[in-house]
């Protein structure tokens, strides 16, 4: 039996090993540069706000989103697919574009603060660190909410028919299906929000309101690019790896398998109780979207009057971004899929870190690093596109494992010793098993992985030459250039073609496991 | 569909083919080679009488320049490094990477600037930049906008040039009283920005009152826009000057194509394209003269600190600016 996972696990342990060699490498490359580790008492009162800013962010987000995935998971209306899809777009637009959707509702000119006015009433500052976890919030309530919707619609019919033949109310149905699921789920979504939210820098810095807002990854930048003090960049990105690390173990132990067993795929609604439990639904389900559509909207609403007069550069580099996005995408998933699947044959620390790290390197860092590695051999400009694609893969390969393996650990569970009885292995396996069980998530997933890779500003801007700008590099160009409306437009581009890319994968999961 | 995307895929990762003519490489910032940059048109003019490839190679912004030269060393490609400021100039030279330039031009720059390794390609005044219709009466000094209830967007020294040029203009304008400044100025100031774009995005979205750009920032809503709203604030106190700067690098193997370049850099060809492409006053005003609205705002005293000077105070400065605006 163990026999037949070999293949499997020694794949999947290279792969952790290459991603630790990708995370740990630049680091080491860049330390190496400098001599000796020191940090001061600014780094470290912004590793302190960092940490807390982060923290924060996660768990309100998550604690919002969970109302948010329940009213999805039993309620049927109009629209209810669409309101889904839209979940994508906020965690998919470029920071800085979502700042500007956020301002345009949220800000000391906004929507909300223009009505506050007109009614005599006092505006609500956003500068500050309730703006920092306003767009955090915005940007990854989304994505909780999508990832604690997958944990709920995984529940098997069989489950939730035997609660209803129990006579479970609502309180029952908590106690025994929703509560073991959420503890399973839960660790994995803080996780990825909070890793998510300690590498932030243009939205921390830009809401923040000041010094006081200070990053870890802006005082990276400060060290690299203003006191090229590199020992003391490697060290705060140590700082931060170190950190994430410690987030990803808690998670680890926290994290219970909820042991439902598996169902025979029967289409059953979770029961949707009426009267307050059904207007609250409603209430989350209208709060969240507003919340949501109203910034996005906004950002359309700039982006459209420029539309017509785009520069002609915007098309070579949003083919050059595609290219990028569907190669990592793809790379991407197929090495979250075979760490996933050894995961759930087999606990593996080691592949478990591999799979998480990535997330907390700091982009400047492993630019930087990538560089310092790539310069002897060659000119960093000829290999621009595929270090970007590399990066990008390793960078959004974390968000993929994090999708995959509770479904990963279900299918091992629920399918695994029935699957080996039959010898069914190999391409078989993956064909007739593994594909159709897990194609809803693994559309998700590389759909996520996709429209990140188009955004991704990264490491692009290191090694970019004269004619590889990528859309993202566009749109910042354009914004320097006082071109703002033009920029606006390019953005609006940018988010339609990652929104596109997202929506192609995603439906294209839900359609093959229907 | 397949064998196209894939040719797509191929040529946009395909490593540019080594051209047989000598290449000049140029590394500079971002927005100096875009297509709406100077780039182009410099590039043409240049190679229309080298009988070369003049290749401009985008390293980030101005602030990330310098750390792309530490970082490449003496391995680098690059013949030329275009776009340093003057607050930069002090570590540039420190790195004992640039070579002395050799050119004696005389400039139109409002002070004496002289530099045995860099020589300038443009300049700008700093200044708040408002909207004349929303505020008729702009502050005429530091006191006067600390003293009113103006909100500003300002960018992170620690990210930024025009930031860092911001915390030189207090310091040099203001010396010992630089931090009662920035303590007065702290509830003016709405955010602080990582860079230029995303300040003056806020500022054009009414998010604030003023913001820290150039004195020429009104001419390009002027002339590319029609649009004269926009006003620089002038101050009493005089402006800090930011002087854009080109050095040549000692381990270039291209070394005439450098000298020559750097010598057509400071004739009309190259200067007269600096105006409605970098917005910035060229370092030798062309035949033809300026273009509308870059003498609209004209401050009567120009402050500059000495390179060392402005290097030495910087860590001080940066201290106080921190402590002043930590909340």
């Amino acid at each position: 039996m163990a026999s037949r996972a070999r293949p499997l696990n020694l794949t999947a342990l290279a792969l952790a090993a290459l991603l630790l060699a990708l995370v740990a490498g630049p680091l080491v490359a860049v330390a190496a540069r400098g001599a000796g580790l020191s940090l001061g008492p600014a780094d470290w009162a912004a590793v302190r706000f960092t940490v807390m800013q982060a923290v924060l962010s996660a768990l309100i987000s998550t604690l919002l989103a969970i109302p948010v995935a329940r009213a999805l998971a039993r309620r049927r209306f109009p629209g209810r697919g669409f309101l889904i899809t839209l979940m994508g777009a906020p965690f998919l637009l470029p920071a800085v574009v979502a700042v500007i959707g956020l301002l345009a509702i949220f800000g000391r000119a906004g929507l909300l603060n223009q009505t506050l006015a007109s009614l005599g009433l006092p505006v609500v500052p956003i500068y500050g660190l309730q703006g920092v976890l306003l767009a955090h919030v915005f940007l990854n309530l989304p994505l909780a909410t999508r990832m604690i919707l997958q944990g709920w619609l995984a529940i098997p019919a069989e489950r939730i028919r035997l609660a209803g033949s129990l006579g479970f109310g609502p309180a029952e149905t908590f106690r025994h299906l929703e509560r073991p699921m959420l503890r399973e789920v839960l660790p994995g979504v803080v996780l990825v929000i909070l890793i998510i939210c300690l590498t932030s820098f243009a939205v921390v810095l830009t809401l923040g309101g000041g010094p006081g807002a200070t990053t870890i990854e802006l005082a990276i930048y400060q060290a690299v690019r203003f006191d090229f003090d590199l020992s003391r960049a490697a060290g705060l990105a140590g700082v931060q790896v170190a950190i994430c690390a410690v987030a990803a173990l808690v998670a680890w132990v926290v994290v219970r398998p909820a042991g439902f067993g598996t169902g025979l795929d029967r289409d059953i609604q979770l029961p949707a109780p009426a009267g307050w439990r059904r207007e609250g639904d409603i209430l989350a389900l209208l709060a969240a979207a507003l919340f949501l559509i109203l910034p996005l909207m906004a950002v359309i609403l700039r982006g459209m009057p420029g539309l017509a007069d785009l520069p002609a550069s915007v098309l070579p580099a949003a083919g050059r971004s595609i290219v990028v996005a569907l190669v990592s995408a793809c790379i991407a998933t197929a090495t979250a899929l075979t760490l996933a699947l050894a995961v759930a044959r087999r606990p593996q620390p080691t592949i478990e870190a591999a799979a998480t790290l990535p997330l907390a390197t700091s982009g400047l860092v492993l630019g930087t690093g990538l560089f310092l590695i790539v310069q002897p051999f060659t000119s960093p400009m000829s290999v621009a596109l595929p270090v970007t694609i590399l990066v990008n893969t390793a960078l959004t390969l974390p968000y993929l494992y994090r999708i995959l393996l509770p479904e990963a650990q279900a299918l091992h569970a629920g399918y695994g010793r029935l699957a080996d009885s039959l010898s069914l292995t190999g391409r078989a396996r993956l064909r007739w098993l593994i594909l159709p069980r897990l194609a809803r998530p693994l559309g998700f997933g590389a759909g996520v992985a996709a429209a990140l890779s188009m955004g991704d500003l990264g490491v692009i801007t290191l090694f970019a030459g004269e004619r590889q700008a990528t859309l993202p590099l566009v749109v910042q160009q354009l914004t320097g250039a006082y071109r703002m409306e033009a920029a606006a437009s390019a953005a609006l581009v940018l988010v339609s073609l990652s929104f596109a890319l997202f929506w192609a994968f995603d439906a294209g999961g839900r359609r093959a496991s229907a | 569909m397949k064998a196209k995307l894939l040719a797509a895929g191929l040529t946009v990762i395909a490593i540019p083919a080594l051209a047989e003519t000598p290449v000049l490489t140029v590394l500079t910032y971002d927005s100096f080679t875009s297509e709406w940059g100077p780039g182009p048109a410099i590039e043409a003019a240049f190679e229309a009488s080298c009988a070369c490839d003049l290749r401009f190679v985008p390293a980030g912004d101005g602030a990330s320049l310098l750390a792309r030269v530490q970082l490449e060393g003496a391995a680098s490609e690059a013949d030329i490094v275009l776009g340093l400021d003057t607050n930069l100039i002090a570590a540039a030279a420190a790195t004992g990477l640039f070579a002395p330039h050799g050119v004696s031009a005389t400039t139109t720059l409002p002070v004496a600037f002289d530099d045995p390794l860099f020589l300038p390609f443009d300049w700008g005044w700093f200044a708040f930049v408002h909207d004349r219709t929303k505020l008729p009466e702009a502050p005429t000094s530091f006191d006067a906008l600390a003293a009113s209830d103006l909100k500003i967007v300002i960018q992170d020294p620690r990210s930024s040039t025009p930031g860092l040029g911001l915390l030189m203009w207090v310091k040099a304008a203001h010396g010992d009283r630089a931090a009662d400044i920035w303590a007065a100025l702290a509830d003016n100031i709405v955010t602080v920005t990582p860079g230029w774009s995303e300040a003056y995005g806020l500022f054009l979205e009414g998010e604030a009152d003023m913001v820290l750009s150039y004195t020429t920032s009104p001419a390009y809503h002027l002339i590319a826009e029609g649009d004269d709203t926009k006003a620089a604030a002038l101050f009493d106190e005089g402006h800090y000057m930011q002087i854009e700067v080109a050095g040549k690098l000692a381990a270039s193997d291209q070394t005439d194509l450098a000298d020559q370049f750097l010598a057509f850099m400071l004739t009309d060809a190259f200067q007269s394209a600096i105006p409605q492409t970098n917005w910035m006053y060229p370092a030798v005003t062309p035949a033809a003269g300026l273009p509308e609205g870059f003498d609209a705002f004209r401050p009567a005293v120009s402050l500059l600190l000495p390179a060392d000077e402005a290097q030495s105070a910087r860590d001080a400065a940066l201290a106080e600016w921190q402590a002043a605006l930590a909340r």
